[in-house]
């Protein structure tokens, strides 16, 4: 590190200029969704990071850190992650892609069905 | 069934300057790929859901009419609780790759900015002149939510903002622009060679090049022509150059300038004028006076040609026109919104290009569709990054 470096971890999460909007009506809601979605991607890491260890240890039976650092996926294994990716991302976002498809129809409060069942 | 994915971020092209990603960072954008892709693909459809059911009918309800214009959609849209819920999370994705793209580049900052130097220094075709200011539509907020915008530095002389820039492209666009993300620059060289076979411009202008990763292709595809691109923002032209020159552009010059002002430049100097993804990031003053100013050094018989999303037209639904216009209010595009409302074609004309030498084409990113995707259209397209465009062109009568 030279004598000008900078504190690169602390600049790399500078803020844009630029009112940021209102999204959710309320800060704190702002924030859990903020670090909910950077979790989210940091468990999206160690999948792939884990899955990176498992191709390799199929591949050579023993591995190191530069064996990681410098594996480069063929179609195929990078197909089956980005699959891999897909289905996760599919699965932590379930409730939004449901509350979409809720749109789409007309349904009753299972109160009000529970209490047409009893008597019908 | 065969599942419609985006190609792995380790297909990146890493050029002698690129800002290498560790296995996680590579990960980390290969994340946030795939959630662009749910959030503008599977889920995107959902907006149009919410408009439909629910928010329409209730404008009509309080108003007694159909919105207006995209304004009136929006405010009501954003009323609208898995619209906003929608945009928070497309927020954080943005907000996401700058901090990754960012962690990247500076972790790194010492030895990029060596290798840089390497590339730029004794060099005659890279020129800074400290004296262009930053224009005030460059200013106002940080584009796209890109930190320090294009011309922040992290010290004296720094082009962290380029490789920053150049580092994430590849992520956001999910591939689409190919390994350089270059898509567009191939494509224009794809389009020219068609249009016109033969034809040999002797010079060509990039204005507002950024890292210069659309005019390269050109360059390299006319290694005889003289090819100067232009950006008012150091730290882009300073990584820009340094990555022509590694990818043996020899015959492409940077230069600090704004495209306001181009007085270097004699009346016809250039046989072809061209923006990539420009215009949009202008201001409603600066866009009229940069193409007059770009028709004046426009040789007769050149051409102009603007690469940009479509405009909104009468004929583009409003509801369209809202979802497209979401970059300009949730990622820091500011002109976003009142530029693709431009009457393009009569600004042209009243700069000296009439309307009948006009056009107006579609263009799709040329890329290696062997490995890399065709960019959704239509419905699942993210309209901010898709790799297709609409080019506004011209060609300055002759007499």
């Amino acid at each position: 590190m030279s004598d000008d470096s900078i504190d690169w971890i602390a600049r790399a999460g500078t803020r844009a200029k630029g009112k940021r909007p209102d999204f959710l009506g309320d800060p704190t809601s702002e924030r859990m969704l903020s670090i909910l979605l950077a979790v989210a991607g940091e468990v999206s890491v160690l999948k792939e990071r884990l899955d990176t260890v498992e191709r390799l240890l199929d591949a050579k039976g023993t591995i190191s850190r530069a064996d990681i650092e410098g594996y480069n996926p063929d179609r195929d294994a990078a197909y089956e992650r980005a699959v891999m990716t897909k289905e996760y991302i599919a699965r932590i976002m379930r409730g939004v892609q449901q509350e979409m498809e809720a749109m789409q129809v007309q349904e009753r409060p299972v109160a009000d069905i529970s209490a047409d069942l009893k008597d019908n | 069934m065969k599942q419609d994915v985006p190609p792995p971020y380790t297909a990146v092209a890493r050029h002698a300057v690129f800002p290498a990603p560790r296995h996680d960072e590579a990960a980390r954008y290969n994340f946030l790929t795939g959630l662009n892709k749910y959030l503008s693909g599977t889920i995107g459809a959902g907006n149009k859901l919410a408009y439909d059911t629910r928010v329409l009918p209730a404008f009509r309800a309080e108003h007694g009419r159909d919105p207006r214009d995209r304004f009136e959609i929006r405010h009501a849209m954003n009323r609208d609780p898995w619209h906003r819920f929608w945009s928070a999370c497309k927020r954080n994705s943005m907000e996401m790759r700058q901090q990754n793209g960012r962690s990247i580049t500076l972790r790194q900052i010492d030895e990029l900015a060596g290798k840089v130097r390497q590339f730029n220094e004794g060099r005659n075709t890279l020129e800074l002149d400290p004296a262009v200011k930053v224009p005030r539509y460059q200013d106002a907020v940080d584009i796209h939510c890109m930190p320090g915008c294009y011309h922040g530095e992290e010290r004296p002389g720094d082009m962290s903002a380029g490789a920053n820039y150049d580092s994430g492209l590849f992520a956001t666009t999910g591939g689409g622009l190919g390994a350089l993300s270059d898509g567009g620059g191939q494509a224009l060289v794809e389009w020219i060679r068609k249009e016109r076979p033969g034809w040999a411009p002797k010079r060509i202008l990039d204005l507002g090049c950024t890292v210069g990763h659309n005019i390269v292709p050109l360059a390299l595809a006319f290694p005889e022509a003289e090819v100067i691109a232009i950006d008012t923002a150091a730290p882009v032209l300073r990584y820009g150059h340094a990555r022509a020159q590694a990818l043996g552009a020899t015959n492409l010059r940077f230069i600090q300038m704004d495209a306001e002002h181009m007085g270097r430049f004699a009346d016809g100097h250039f046989d072809w004028v061209q923006t990539t993804m420009y215009l949009h990031e202008l201001s409603g003053k600066a866009l009229p006076a940069i193409i007059r100013e770009g028709v004046r050094v426009l040789a007769p018989g050149g051409l102009m040609f603007h690469l940009e999303q479509p405009q909104y037209t009468d004929d583009m639904p409003l509801y369209e026109q809202f979802i497209r216009d979401w970059d300009a209010f949730n990622n820091n595009e500011p002109f976003w919104s009142a530029m693709h409302a431009m009457d393009l074609k009569q600004i042209m004309a009243d700069a000296g290009l009439p309307l009948d030498c006009q056009f107006v084409t579609g263009v799709r990113a040329v890329v290696d569709r062997d490995i890399f995707p065709q960019a959704p259209s239509g419905e699942q397209e993210d309209h901010g990054r898709a790799a297709v465009w609409n080019a506004y062109g011209a060609w300055k009568p002759k007499a």
